[in-house]
């Protein structure tokens, strides 16, 4: 209980929130890496997303690139990212390996939420003579839109996690905590900065959860 | 004064033959301390979650709360767990294996309780009938029709574990990420590749073995298919 009692004295000198290094900079950071990022991958992946599924083309490719994201280590790639040209930008590997991470849950729940609207109802709305484009976005959209943002969810709170890994590999974010923690070899500080990380993580994951209950009835997943 | 080596090594080049000769043994270890860790933690995580499952099962009212409690841990980032863990195991082994456990405890409970919540009622009233008690009717009619969901969840659990290894390079002990993480600091391109592909095919390897083991154990969904 000693460790919890430093850890939350190390959370609470004022010192420790200012300056570059300081918690209050290292958060500001982490939170602009996981916007920022989850904006470039929802621009990347919804619209393709969408496009296959109303089209109902690629299935395999959208499902799959969800397991091969899993198979890859985080850490490798941004350590692989970091070696190659990309790695003299500045925070670049971070930026793309969260990125190539967040993409293929937006990807596969968009899709399979596309495919799952109910073919009755896609027919009818082409009976009535819609177009294309009318379909996708007053018919399909709006029905797939729970499984769409589920998956924005879980590429939310797997943004959170790989900015807090690309600590590992010199990026910035609260995890940078953790690792100078664990240099200066002060327990402490590697736990107040861990306990920051799992509070900013659940925070993301209850902002979503309470999205959904403010949510209009039909958006809710009644599945 | 002598000329230096000319080789792929001396380049640094990313692919490097040379590489995997002369470093055999460390690859060999570092893959040997990644399976190890891979295995314990899936297996204790196994043996932790079927009967959390099984609980939330049987007493309705158990099922919100062990299902939250792993999410909630599911959501902690797989860095701020093991730091999390470390005033209680330090910086050993034991603390990898500890975190990943608690991560697949998620994918195995959920999985598993989908599985037992699949199995139709009138299979088991047709058991009760047959006057199976409790314990036989779980080991073997619940359980066996759960296990294509078990195994489904068995097969992310282990896949996850494969890659989340490698952040235990924070603490030593990461196996193929040890390499990754020395192999960054020294700039060493063949060596975080070798190792990095090495870690996605050990992740293959797995999903493919646990397939396979799927395949013989069940074979009654085969039959239901021919």
């Amino acid at each position: 209980m000693s460790t919890l009692a430093d850890a939350w004295a190390w959370l609470t000198a004022p010192a420790h929130w200012a300056g570059d290094d300081g918690i209050g900079h290292r958060l500001l950071q982490h939170l602009v890496l996981t916007v920022v990022c989850l904006v470039i991958s929802c621009l990347i992946a919804l619209p393709v997303a969408l496009v296959l599924g109303h089209l109902g083309r690629g299935g395999a490719l959208a499902v799959n690139v969800s397991n091969v994201g899993r198979a890859v280590p985080t850490f490798a790639v941004l350590v692989l990212l970091l070696l190659t040209p990309i790695g003299t930008w500045g925070e670049g590997p971070t930026v793309v390996a969260l990125v190539l991470f967040a993409v293929p849950p937006l990807l596969t729940n968009a899709y399979v939420g596309m495919r799952e609207v109910d073919r009755g109802i896609v027919q009818a709305a082409r009976g009535m003579g819609m177009t294309g484009r009318q379909m996708l976005f007053h018919v399909e959209l709006p029905l797939s839109l729970p499984m769409v943002l589920t998956g924005v969810r879980i590429a939310a709170v797997q943004l959170v996690a790989t900015a807090t890994i690309a600590a590992l590999a010199g990026g910035g974010g609260l995890g940078r905590i953790i690792t100078a923690g664990f240099n200066l070899a002060s327990t402490p500080m590697v736990v107040a900065g861990a306990i920051l990380v799992a509070v900013f993580a659940l925070i993301v994951e209850g902002l979503f959860e309470l999205a959904e209950r403010l949510a209009p009835v039909r958006a809710r997943g009644s599945r | 004064m002598t000329a230096p080596p000319n080789d792929c090594l001396a380049r640094n080049e990313w692919i490097c033959g040379a590489y995997l000769s002369s470093r055999r043994q460390i690859l060999l270890d570092a893959v040997g301390q990644h399976l190890r860790l891979t295995a314990v933690s899936v297996l204790i995580g196994l043996a932790v979650a079927v009967p959390l499952a099984v609980l939330a099962r049987r007493l309705r009212w158990s099922a919100g709360p062990v299902l939250g409690a792993t999410t909630i841990l599911y959501t902690i980032p797989s860095l701020a767990m093991f730091s999390l863990l470390l005033p209680l195991y330090g910086l050993s082994a034991t603390l990898v294996v500890a975190g990943l456990v608690l991560y697949s405890l998620t994918l195995l409970v959920r999985n598993i309780l989908a599985g037992l919540r699949a199995v139709p009622e009138e299979t088991r009233q047709a058991a009760r009938g047959m006057g199976y008690g409790p314990i036989r009717l779980l080991l073997t009619v619940e359980l066996p029709l759960a296990l294509p969901a078990a195994m489904a969840g068995l097969r992310i659990a282990t896949v996850s574990a494969v890659s989340l290894v490698t952040v235990g390079a924070i603490v030593g002990f990461g196996g193929l990420g040890n390499l990754i993480y020395a192999g960054m600091n020294t700039y060493f391109k063949a060596q975080v590749l070798t190792a990095s592909v090495l870690c996605v095919v050990i992740a293959v390897a797995a999903d493919l073995l646990l397939l396979g083991v799927q395949w013989l154990i069940t074979p009654w969904t085969r039959a239901a298919r021919a």
